[in-house]
Order: C-alpha cells, then structure tokens, then sequence
C-alpha cells in the first residue's frame, strides 16, 4: 500500500532565516502545527508555486512529508523533525564545566 | 600578527560597503534569491538548517586579543553568545539575521578579519600549523608564507569561479598538524642543501572519494612559491571537470589524468608565467611581512612554581600532562585550551570564554591565540611558571579539561544539529562518546587516541583520518553511523578502512566501546596506542568484537 500524499510548504524566512511552513491562511508560521497540510498532490504544487513567487519573504521552498496527527503535522523523516526542533537539546546550548 | 596596510583596509571598507548594498536590495525586493545567492556566498554567508550562518575565516589559525575580542563582541551583539571553531581554522556565527551581516562585517573590519572566500569555488582560508612559531622542530615559520598566499589569492581575478572549492595547507614542521595530505595542495617546508623550501602535495582531499595528496614537486625554491602555486591552480583550472560536482575536485582530476601528466602541464605554464613575476618584488613583499611574524622575545625564566604545583596538585599535573606541549625554548610551553569538556559541543565557545582567553594571551601568552583544526584554541608561548594561574582560570571558565590528544577530544562537524547539508547528527555522538567515557573513567587509560566524526559524506569531521572515524548517514529514514579505524593525519598520513555495516544511533556509543575494550584487550602494554595496535593486528579482531557479540547478544 502506498503512502497516503501529505506534505507542507515549507521555507527559511528571508531576514531571520528562521524555518517557517505555509500556514492555512497563506501567510508563514513558525509553528508546524498550524501548518497547512496538502492531501492532494496538485493543491500542494500549486500552493508551492504561489509560495516560491514570494521572494521578498522566504528562501527555499519545497514541499516536506508530513502525516496527519490530532494536534497538526508531524514530521515523518528526522531532518524535517530537527527544522522543527532545532538543535539537539543538549546541542543548543555551550556547556561550561565545573 | 600581520597588520593590515591602508590598502588592504580600503579593499575591505569597499567590499563591505558593497555588500550592505547587495543586502539593501535583497530586502527590498530588487533582487531574487537566485541573483543575491552568490552574492553571500562570496562573503561567508550561508543559509543553514535553522538559519543563517556567518563563517569567519581566521587567517591560518592566528587570532590576537582584540580580535577575540570582537569575536566575543559579535556572537553577543548579533548572535546567541557563542562562536563554533571548526576543522578549517574557521568560526562560524550560527545565528545572525540578514539585516545585521553588514554591520557585523564591519565589526570584524574594525579588528582585520574578514569572510572573503569562506565559501564558493574559490581559493580558501590558507590552514596551518597551530604551534607555529613555538613548536621545537620547526624549520621556519610558516604564517608569513601563508599571508603572502592569502594576498595572493583574495579576489584573485582568474580564480573566483574554479570547478569547485580549493584549500591550501602549509606547515613549516616535519610533524604535520595541518594534515597537509588531505588538501588539494599541501606545502610542507623542507631542507636541501641547507636552503628552505618547499615539498609541494596536491591532490589531496577526503569528501566523497577519499584521496591522500601525491608529491608534485620535491622540492620547490621559496622564490618560485607564487608561480608554481598560481600554475598549479591555472592548470586546474582549465582541466578540471566541470560538468559533474561530485568529480570536480583537483584529486579527480590529478587521479583522471595521472600525476605525470598534471606535473608536466604545471611545470609548462610555470615557465610561462614565471617570468612574469617579479621574484624581487615578492621577496620583498615577504620580508615585509615576515617582520609582522618576528618571534615574540621571550625572557629566560625559572620553572620551579611549575615544578611545584605539579607535585601538589594532581588535577594540574593531569592537565600539564596532556595539555601542554614542549616549547622551542626552556621554560615556555604550548597550551592547548580544550573546547571539548565533556558533554560540550566540541569547538564551541561563548563570549565570556573567549574574552577570558583572550585576557589570558595578554598577561601571559604575548597576545598570541590559536585555533587549531582540531577546533581547540592554543595560546603558544607561555612560561611554565605562569601556567598555575592560567589554568586556575581557565578551570574557573569550563577551560581546563584535561584531554587534549585523548578521546574526548574529537572532532565533529556540526551535522545535523545545524548543517543544511548533513544526512545526521554528529555533535550529540560526540558528547555522548565524551560523557560515556568520562563515566568509565577509561580515557587515561585508553592513552592517545582521535575520533573524528562527520555528518555527511562530505568529511568535514575528516572522519577518514581519524583512528576512529565515525560518518552519519541516512539509511532509509533512519540515521546510521559507519566507522573506519586506522586513519591518521599526520606526516604518516593514512585513510581508515570501514569495518561494515553502520550502527544506529543508539547503537554507536556501545559499538565504540567494544572497539576500545579490544584494544585494551589486546595491547602490549599502556605504551602501544590504539593506532600502534592496529597497524599490528588489522582490522578483524575489531571487526569480531563489532559484529559477532552482537550476534552472540542475539543468540
């Protein structure tokens, strides 16, 4: 059985560099899960290509896997998992030892 | 420490300034991505995993106060309070946003760096030995060559747009710590009949197709640096291929076309060009720098508070142990400061940490600091009587762990904890190796011994030549790490063979620990390191330890 289509637009915002996703009222959220989710592969290219022809906003649209859960999107592969997490937690921060 | 001439801050006043105006029309919209991309690149500016990131060449490793100073100044003014310190005598800013760049450009103006060629097909930041200067078997210096190449090279009009990126080591010592053979050229500084000169690799380079560099010329007069250097690039300039990005690094072409073939193109456009060259003026020119480098005047001193801090404190015996490197004169030693406490992001520092070092190179290092490619800082001439104090401090700032050259001191590039390219992680397989061991308390015993770990096949972590070297990969969704053991960078430079099949990421930790405890297994005693004990007995009784417990595990 195949994998049921389900992804999201996703980009860095252009002055931050922040991860943003295409949110349900076409404008940039920086949290996934009020991300819109495309369940339909021509809806989903569509939204990509309005997304992409804003270039004053965001760098590098494309269009991530993601699977529906109650609360929003989720990640289905680890990269797009650390986008959204950002670095590992014990990563984040410089330890200073004792 | 070079200082810049009215020239070269001009040069950088005008390229900044032309790059607030690059950003000013991105922001407004006059310029597509597409036409600003190459813009940034050409200063440092990448856009990462989570955002952008500023990379700061430090020219061959050499940094002064005031320098790390603005470092420490930039990463709390325009980013989160830290800098990363990476393989290439870099620092990269893993959080600035667009508008602030070109105010932080010309902080670093202010104190004469810079992010020129830190990325692009161009000639890079020249890398060298982090103990120039202080090391005891160095036949010359080899910073103010390296200078000399990096004028030489910066806006360099044939060479901004090669058929890929281009790296030049130097190092002016037999013991090679800038692991010369891993770059596409590599410039070792020789001897023949009493004139210094210089042995002259290329083709080196690890990346997707691991190559050691192949000596083009034995022995190459100081003279004729310049020219050969610039015929060298020319002639790959030209030949190599530029129609497949993954073949486009001189070790393919110099291995497509053979060694012979590229000397003698090289030799044939280095008769051309030679001429050209005005060898009296470059050697005046080199004089004029050289007088920046001349070695610090360093007094006679005594050592007896080193001597007895020794005998009364074990944790500074320890760090003097593994820390301190003998020095050309009596008295002094090279102190590596460790980036890599255990459970730290290997080669990261904050402000406050690298105005404390700083602080400390100008009470007691001659206002010298480091950063070696092994992503720790080194201040190079300190007198062993100051070195209680300087590590009480560095102790006070998360500084002084002692485990320079030991297993916690790995490399690791940033993975995918930053990196937009990587295909895993590779800090946090790095603290977990450091604080799992720490644990065990086995790193002394384990003696001498360099994990290197990459998150990409790319090698920036130079997995290849680490004794044990880690590379993440993603294996169907699923993040993998693969080990090669027997690598070494040094003058004995050799690539690891892989073991086999990857482990996951929760395998990896065990996985090196069974490599380890065979080695403690099977050693002739504490003095035969990791490296000595596989060039003995190979790779299988690590291959058994690797795969067969885990099928008798499972069994």
């Amino acid at each position: 059985m195949s994998k049921a289509f389900a992804k999201v637009v996703t980009a860095n915002a252009l002055r931050s560099g922040r991860v943003v996703w295409l949110s349900e009222s076409d404008g940039w959220t920086q949290d996934v899960l009020n991300a819109a989710l495309f369940t339909d592969a021509e809806a989903a290219e569509n939204a990509l290509a309005r997304a992409a022809a804003n270039t004053a906003e965001v760098v590098g649209c494309y269009l991530a896997d993601m699977r529906a859960t109650e609360s929003g999107p989720e990640p289905t592969h680890f990269r797009e998992a650390f986008r959204r997490d950002g670095p590992s937690a014990a990563a984040r921060i410089p330890t200073i030892g004792a | 420490m070079y200082v810049y001439t009215d020239f070269d801050c001009a040069f950088l006043t005008e390229r900044n300034q032309q790059f607030r105006a690059q950003v000013a029309r991105r922001l407004d919209g006059s310029l597509t991505e597409e036409e600003f991309r190459p813009l940034r690149l050409m200063n440092g500016l990448y856009l990462q995993l989570h955002a952008y990131m500023l990379r700061v060449a430090i020219p061959y490793g050499s940094l002064n106060p005031d320098q790390l100073r603005k470092l420490a100044e930039i990463s709390e003014r325009w980013d989160r309070g830290y800098g990363h310190f990476t393989t290439r005598q870099n620092i990269q800013f893993n959080w600035p946003e667009l508008p602030d760049v070109p105010d932080m450009l010309d902080a670093l103006g202010e104190v004469g760096l810079h992010a020129i060629q830190t990325s692009g097909n161009t000639i890079r930041n020249v890398t060298s030995d982090h103990f120039a200067a202080a090391a005891a078997d160095e036949i010359a210096d080899p910073r103010p060559y390296a200078e000399l190449i990096r004028q030489w090279s910066t806006d360099h009009p044939e060479f901004q747009f090669l058929p890929r990126k281009f790296k030049i080591a130097i190092t002016g010592s037999p013991s090679d710590r800038t692991v010369t053979r891993a770059h596409d050229i590599g410039l070792r500084m020789v001897r023949k009949d009493g004139t210094a000169g210089f042995e002259v690799i290329v083709g080196g380079g690890l990346g997707r197709t691991p190559m050691l560099g192949k000596v083009i010329r034995a022995f190459l007069p100081v003279a004729d640096l310049l020219p050969y250097l610039e015929a060298i690039v020319a002639t790959y300039n030209l030949l190599g291929r530029r129609d497949n990005k993954y073949k486009a690094r001189i070790k393919i072409t110099v291995h497509e076309n053979g060694l012979e073939h590229v000397r003698d193109l090289v030799e044939a456009r280095f008769a051309e060009i030679a001429p050209y060259f005005d060898s009296e003026a470059t050697q005046a020119e080199l004089a004029r720098i050289a007088a920046h480098f001349e070695a610090p005047v360093l007094p006679e001193v005594t050592e007896s508070d080193y001597h007895t801090a020794r005998a009364n404190d074990p944790a500074f015996r320890s760090w003097s142990d593994t820390n301190i490197t003998a020095h050309k004169k009596k008295g002094y030693g090279i102190v590596t400061i460790s980036l890599k406490a255990h459970g730290a992001v290997p080669g990261d520092a904050t402000s406050a940490q690298m105005r404390v070092v700083a602080e400390l190179a100008e009470f007691f290092g001659q206002g010298e600091i480091r950063v070696s490619h092994e992503q720790n800082l080194i201040l190079p001439h300190v007198a062993l009587a100051n070195l209680p104090v300087v590590y009480s401090v560095l102790k006070r700032h998360g500084l002084a762990t002692a485990n320079a050259g030991l297993l916690s001191d790995i490399i690791a590039c940033p993975g995918m904890d930053y990196c937009a390219l990587a295909t895993a992680r590779s800090i946090p397989v790095a603290q977990e190796l450091a604080t799992h061991f720490e644990r065990l308390k086995l790193e002394h015993d384990i003696g001498p011994l360099k994990i290197k770990i990459s998150g990409c096949i790319n090698a920036c972590g130079h997995h290849h030549v680490g004794h044990i070297g880690i590379l993440g990969l993603d294996r169907g969704g699923v993040e993998t790490y693969q080990i090669t053991l027997g690598g070494d960078g040094t003058e004995d430079a050799a690539l690891g063979e892989r073991t086999g099949p990857g482990f996951s990421y929760q395998e990896i930790v065990p996985a090196i620990e069974r490599i380890l405890r065979t080695y403690l297994a099977l050693r002739h005693g504490r003095e035969e390191t990791f490296l000595h004990v596989f060039r003995r007995i190979g790779l299988s009784p690590f291959k058994a330890a690797l795969y067969h417990s885990e099928a008798a595990d499972a069994a």
